[in-house]
């Protein structure tokens, strides 16, 4: 990569395979679960952290000299917070049935561990850039398992994908319905969102033997 | 002994590849091997895991039978080509061979289907991880057909035996080391994944589903289901205990599952503790019920009414009560392994079937979601009695010291 140095490119692809704070650090799985019924929700619902977490990154990394650290925590709240509003406010605003979806979720983003985690961990001690980064690396590897998670739920949910019916429609029965597939309800239930993130961690670490945690 | 001698001939060619596994596993299941182990301790006992299965499934074969004929009896008499069975357990009008037939060639592609897939992921991960393959499955194998449905489309039940063999069994690291039934797991997967075939009024007699619409539909409402709406189907006591009842396939025959669990107790496989307390839990939960209609706290227009009135004693013959005490509460890698935890676990595998039963009509099958609940809490309830048990020896011991 020409623009980014290795260094800096490390720091947006480490998050989505490796150091993935989903399948890796185990963060932020309640939004995984919960809103991933719908490829589209997913979707939105990673950018929507990205967007927090990048510019919060920014922030937090600018006011990094001046923050005392005794009260960081209730700093880094209050700046989480606003962005987490203007993002509210904004898909309020212009994608309303979606904002009904995701209902509390987006403003659940301020209680998401990855957020909190990348700012003490990595904005209060690097400058903007790096940090901005950082913030969309793991707001990407964020977005990718629940893409991920999003897709095979709606798909095998639901039978579309993106609201698009790619497997034909259950009622006329046509397509896969035709020979007398039928679309899986438990897919559509939190549990199995838990089970497919547990799939990919499985792969994931079958792949990489060095992720697998020695107990 | 030719069959034999090849075997072992093949294991020894393939000892070392990716496909020893396997033909050890075809070997073993069918024979005594002929290597035994040379270094260590070691107890010398006939009941193999091999030979507990058989068992299991010996204990399960009648129940089959039962539901092979149960299958073709409850579609003809929907039909109305049949009159209703009468003159006890042997009645002429239950046992022929229409009835057979029908519900054999329905049942053994369930059969097929869940052994083949099961047993196919069992080698495959066996070949994979380079393990023996072990007979566990054989148990589950036979159980599924049991538990769904007659008119489950096959590759429903593909789909659900995949995911309740690796999902439920091989993640945790095989046989033995499973938290939950994989027979359970497999029928809950089917239950939430594919409602519309796993409950309602339509799918416990061959054939209904196809008709609805027609002029001739059928139905065939479980118990629980009518009695969940409040309504009783005109079925005696008697019917409902030698099982000529619409229910899963091999679930309807209570006097059958006794015979089976006397089996199961007598040649010590399956624990009478479990069985005998959760019959407990069960009873006593029906006499809660019962007391509350008794004193009106729950009146007749009460959607619960239904279920609450039905005598306690009722709820242990009809549904699944009785096969999921016999079969699956009793399994002995998911139940709790002490003495003490086996009485408590198998209470509340009682107690908690009927709450559910009645409380929740969404899910009629209590017992089901009662064993997988229980499974979790096993561990847990072991844990706390072996802390018990360490306790009061640690007791003992001071007033020996002191």
């Amino acid at each position: 990569m020409g623009l980014l140095s290795k260094k800096d490119s490390k720091l947006i692809l480490d998050p989505l395979a490796d150091n993935n704070p989903i399948t890796i650090q185990v963060l932020g799985i309640c939004s995984a679960l919960a809103i991933t019924a719908e490829l589209k929700a997913s979707i939105v619902m990673g950018l929507s952290v990205m967007a927090v977490l990048a510019i919060g990154n920014v922030v937090i990394s600018l006011m990094r000299n001046i923050i005392p650290s005794k009260i960081r925590i209730i700093v880094q709240l209050v700046v989480v917070a606003a962005l987490v509003i203007i993002v509210d406010l904004v898909l309020k605003a212009y994608s309303y049935q979606l904002s009904k979806t995701l209902s509390v979720f987006v403003g659940l983003i301020i209680t998401n561990c990855i957020i909190m985690g990348r700012f003490e961990a990595f904005a209060l001690a690097n400058g903007p850039w790096r940090s901005f980064l950082d913030g969309i690396g793991n707001a990407a590897g964020y977005a990718l398992i629940l893409v991920i998670v999003g897709f095979f739920r709606e798909l095998l949910g639901s039978g579309t994908l993106l609201g698009f019916k790619v497997l034909g429609d259950p009622i006329e029965k046509t397509g896969l319905y035709a020979l007398g597939y039928e679309n899986n309800g438990f897919m559509l239930l939190s549990p199995m969102a838990l089970i497919v993130v547990g799939i990919i961690i499985w792969v994931q670490r079958s792949r990489n033997k060095a992720l697998i945690e020695d107990h | 002994m030719s069959l034999k001698n090849n075997l072992d001939k093949l294991k020894q060619k393939y000892k070392g590849t990716k496909m020893a596994t396997a033909f050890g596993a075809f070997h073993t299941f069918l024979y005594t091997p002929n290597d035994t182990t040379h270094n260590g301790t070691h107890i010398k006992a006939a009941d193999d895991l091999k030979r507990t299965m058989n068992t299991v499934i010996l204990a399960l074969i009648p129940c089959l039978i039962f539901g092979m004929f149960n299958a073709g009896y409850q579609h003809y008499l929907a039909a109305g080509d049949i009159d209703a069975a009468t003159g006890g357990f042997f009645s002429s009008q239950f046992w022929t061979l229409d009835n057979f037939s029908l519900g054999f060639w329905k049942i053994i592609p369930l059969v097929i289907v869940s052994y083949g897939v099961g047993l196919g992921i069992e080698f495959l991960f066996a070949t994979i991880k380079n393990h023996e393959v072990e007979e566990g499955y054989l148990v589950t194998g036979m159980l599924v057909p049991l538990i769904v449905p007659v008119d489950i489309p096959l590759w429903m039940l593909a789909v659900a035996v995949a995911f309740g063999v690796v999902i439920g069994k091989e993640v945790f690291g095989g046989t033995g080391m499973n938290i939950l039934n994989p027979a359970l797991t497999i029928r809950a997967f089917l239950f939430f994944a594919y409602p519309t075939w796993m409950s309602g009024d339509k799918v416990w007699v061959q054939g209904a589903v196809e008709s609805i619409g027609k002029v001739d539909a059928i139905s065939g409402e479980t118990m629980l289901g009518s009695l969940a709406q409040g309504r009783h189907l005109g079925y005696s006591v008697w019917d409902m205990f030698y099982g000529f009842i619409p229910g899963s396939i091999g679930e309807t025959s209570t006097l059958l599952i006794i015979l089976g669990g006397l089996f199961l107790i007598f040649t010590k496989i399956g624990s009478w503790r479990i069985m005998l307390s959760s019959v407990v839990g069960a009873l006593i939960m029906g006499l809660i019920f019962n007391y509350l209609v008794d004193v009106n706290v729950i009146s007749e227009g009460s959607k619960f009414y239904g279920l609450m009135s039905t005598p306690f004693w009722e709820h242990l013959i009809i549904g699944g009560f009785a096969f999921g005490t016999v079969y699956m509460a009793t399994d002995p890698v998911t139940a709790s392994q002490t003495n003490k935890g086996k009485w408590i676990y198998g209470f509340f595998v009682g107690f908690l079937s009927i709450l559910i039963r009645v409380f929740n009509p969404a899910y009629p099958e209590g017992v089901m979601l009662a064993i997988l609940l229980m499974n979790v809490f096993a561990p847990t309830i072991d844990h706390y009695v072996v802390k018990g048990n360490i306790k009061q020896r640690l007791k003992r011991l001071k007033v020996k010291t002191a």
